[in-house]
């Protein structure tokens, strides 16, 4: 097969092309240029796609002896990723930028350009397993190596995007990766791994909105008293279950923290309350997408998972008319914020994904 | 199926008569600024070398500075020059910048408007893309002009300025021209002294000498500001051990490309007209700057079509996995193509300047070449326009 390979500069996506090339494909890799300050050459693990990150995956590209390209897609990326990240944090929703990249731009823009250009599917360095079977349906599952697993954002891809990937790496852990990379002679082996959001590259994503929505004081108020106990400077700030940061001026004195509970945009307000009123036990979810094409039998019962780290309930599931999903998690959750995906597995395989609307006890 | 290279206004195949006067030199030992016999001999190799591009641009020895390429001479011309002329005159603090420059001239000149104060005054191109020899005149009798500058061949377009009108409007206003003639070596007649040009800029590798060394012509009465300061070789203003190696293959190739000349232009400016008459073909395909063979107004080796609803990158991409080797441009570092600034200032059609691709021939290229281009063309074209979601006009 004819196969876009595209390669971050990082070690995940350069074994993933390597195994590509082992498989006997015909590969061609591209950087993905999605940064508008590419030249700042980069510092640490923050971050991502820098001069230095493209130069990492074109060596990469030139051990394993294929072309090599840099496609620049910076101003659909800014649009579709990090204008979107700005605009759900505005709304009072917490984003997962990831997904939405994965959703528009690498399995969307360029796959849908890769095809115009004559390939067959693109692959990435994702920690995921994929299979199509023989009737073209996928299936998307949990790689080995739970830590690293990144199925989750992976989750919102629909089956037909789906049947145009690749995830080569599913089977092995983030260690063996490296491993792998130093025998195949890629200096990216010891390459520390981005984390954050690939966009902010000095990790202060508070530090980032307000650059972008600027400064709005409003109130923070108690849930249980109604007590205006804080202030802050942008609700849009601020996540469900977030803790760190509230720097209450009048704290209400029970020797409890506090954790925001809710975030209304239209007040600017913010509401804090105990561990305990964090709790949730439903959640309303809308925009579903099946990765298998078809939706499951309703009522479904699994696990789901509500963050991209942790977040994992077994819960029961109900459809409404309108593709609504309504999830009764079986064990309470907490910090479960509007604007994430709640991603439904059947033991390590997705069901499918949709995006959280509410959650309450 | 073997590689079409079409890309020689970035480098060109170098001449093998080159590379032997090149090893041959490297096998000998001597840095040309040492006084015994060592260095002698060493020394006698640049000078000779120096003869021969100086015969080759109607300029005197003592005009030729070795650098390590054009960006360095227009860098030294630029940004020297205008630091020269200031010390002398604190009135002049003006630039006077063809739009369509290379990013050695345009970047040089950018940044003496952000960090010294200069005034850059952009001049008025025609819609081919060469300055208008009148635009100058005005700016001229300010005099508040420390350099103008501007280049002879397009290196995106092809297309020629008239060098010799403006060169006679700056002479005749005591402004200091520099001439970018990177890509007019070895295809036009270069004559520094008869054109009283004040400093001139060549490249080795565009004519097939090696990479990594040029020239810059100065006038005795030009001395710019060093960029670089060292142990004060060529004039004092270029600094550093001589390249004896390279220099020598320069020579070796300035005189090749001046001999041939003539016969060369003929040949490309043939072959040139065979790959517009195979681009006709092509649904909706423009010509960027002169069509025609006009010896006095376009280089006779560097096509740019514009290709409505293609991305370039798409088009490049498509050709290159067909072994065929074209470019947008400018070579750049990072990767990704930047709209043609060139396209930009002839246009002002942002869309039209990431939808043009660069052909450009030189002495390897022949008749197979070209027609492997334009039979691939058809498809290339076609699928990038599918790539960038091209919907033709319906009639």
């Amino acid at each position: 097969m004819k196969i876009l390979a595209a390669m971050s500069g990082g070690v995940d996506s350069a074994v993933a092309t390597a195994r590509a090339v082992d498989a006997g494909h015909d590969v061609t890799g591209v950087h993905l240029a999605l940064s508008q300050t590419p030249e700042a050459v980069r510092a640490g693990s923050r971050g991502c796609c820098t001069i230095e990150d493209s130069r990492d995956a074109r060596r990469a590209a030139d051990v394993l002896g294929i072309p090599f390209y840099v496609w620049d897609l910076a101003e659909q990326f800014r649009e579709d990723v990090i204008d979107d990240f700005v605009a759900e944090y505005a709304a009072g929703r917490t984003p997962n930028p990831c997904l939405r990249c994965n959703e528009k731009i690498k399995f969307s823009a360029v796959l849908d350009r890769a095809r115009a250009l004559g390939f067959d599917a693109v692959v990435t360095g994702h920690h995921a397993k994929l299979a199509i079977d023989k009737d073209g349906v996928p299936h998307l599952s949990r790689s080995v190596d739970n830590a690293k697993d990144q199925s989750y954002v992976l989750a919102v891809l629909t089956a037909e995007q789906l049947r145009y990937a690749m995830f080569p790496l599913g089977d092995i852990t983030k260690e063996q990766v490296r491993a792998e990379a130093a025998v195949r002679g890629l200096a990216v082996a010891d390459k520390p791994d981005s984390h954050d959001i690939c966009f902010i590259s000095n990790g202060d994503t508070m530090g980032f909105l307000r650059s972008q929505l600027g400064e709005q004081p409003g109130e923070i108020v108690d849930a249980d008293s109604g007590a205006v106990v804080g202030e802050h400077q942008g609700a849009y700030a601020y996540t469900i279950g977030q803790r760190k940061g509230l720097r209450l001026a009048n704290p209400v004195n029970d020797g409890k923290p506090r954790y925001v509970l809710s975030i209304e945009p239209v007040d600017n307000r913010i509401t804090v309350g105990t561990a305990e009123a964090l709790e949730v036990t439903t959640v309303e979810a809308n925009r579903p997408v099946w990765t298998g094409g078809e939706p499951p039998s309703f009522p479904w019962r699994g696990t789901v998972q509500m963050r991209a780290h942790g977040g994992l309930a077994d819960a029961a599931a109900e459809i409404d008319a309108d593709g609504n999903l309504l999830v009764g998690l079986l064990t309470p959750a907490r910090g479960i914020a509007a604007g994430q995906a709640i991603v439904l597995y059947d033991d390590s395989q997705v069901v499918g994904s949709a995006t959280i609307t509410a959650a309450r006890a | 199926m073997s590689e079409v290279y079409l890309d020689h206004a970035a480098t060109t195949t170098i001449r093998p008569s080159v590379i032997e006067s090149m090893a041959a030199a490297m096998r000998d030992t001597g840095n040309p600024s040492s006084l015994h016999s060592a260095g002698r001999r060493a020394r006698k190799a640049v000078e000779q070398a120096r003869e021969q591009v100086a015969e080759a641009t109607g300029a005197h020895p003592v005009e030729v500075i070795f650098t390590s390429g054009a960006t360095e001479a227009d860098n030294l011309a630029v940004k020297g020059g205008f630091w020269a002329r200031r010390a002398i005159d604190p009135r002049l603090t003006g630039l006077a910048i063809s739009p369509t420059e290379h990013p050695a001239v345009h970047d040089a000149a950018r940044f003496l408007q952000q960090h010294d104060d200069a005034q850059l005054h952009w001049l008025a191109v025609d819609p081919y893309g060469a300055p208008v020899p009148d635009a100058l005149t005005r700016l001229v009798e300010t005099g508040t002009i420390a350099i103008a500058a501007t280049m002879w061949a397009n290196n995106e377009v092809g297309t020629l300025a008239d060098i010799p009108a403006i060169a006679r409007i700056c002479h005749s206003g005591d402004v200091p021209l520099h001439v970018d003639a990177v890509q007019a070596l070895g295809r036009i007649e270069i004559d520094f002294s008869a054109l009283k040009l004040s400093s001139l800029a060549i490249s080795a590798h565009k004519i097939g000498g090696p990479q990594g060394i040029g020239a810059l012509l100065a006038t005795r009465a030009f001395t710019p500001v060093p960029t670089s300061h060292g142990g004060g070789q060529e004039r004092r203003i270029r600094s550093g051990t001589l390249d004896v190696a390279s220099i020598v293959g320069f020579g070796v190739a300035i005189v090749e490309a001046e001999r041939e000349r003539d016969v060369e232009t003929r040949r490309l400016a043939k072959l040139r007209e065979r790959l517009i008459a195979g681009c006709a073909l092509l649904d909706s395909v423009q010509v960027n700057g002169h069509v025609a063979d006009d010896r006095a107004k376009a280089h006779p080796g560097i096509l740019s079509l514009h290709v409505p609803g293609a991305d370039a990158d798409a088009l490049l991409m498509l050709l290159d996995e067909a072994q065929i080797d074209v470019s947008t441009g400018s070579a750049c570092t990072s990767g990704v193509s930047e709209p043609s600034h060139v396209i930009l200032a002839m246009t002002g059609d942002e869309r039209r300047a990431k939808q043009t691709i660069r052909i450009s021939l030189g002495r390897t290229t022949e008749a197979e070449d070209i027609d492997r281009l334009v039979t691939t063309l058809p498809q290339a074209v076609e699928r990038a326009r599918r790539a960038s979601g091209y919907q033709p006009e319906r009639e």
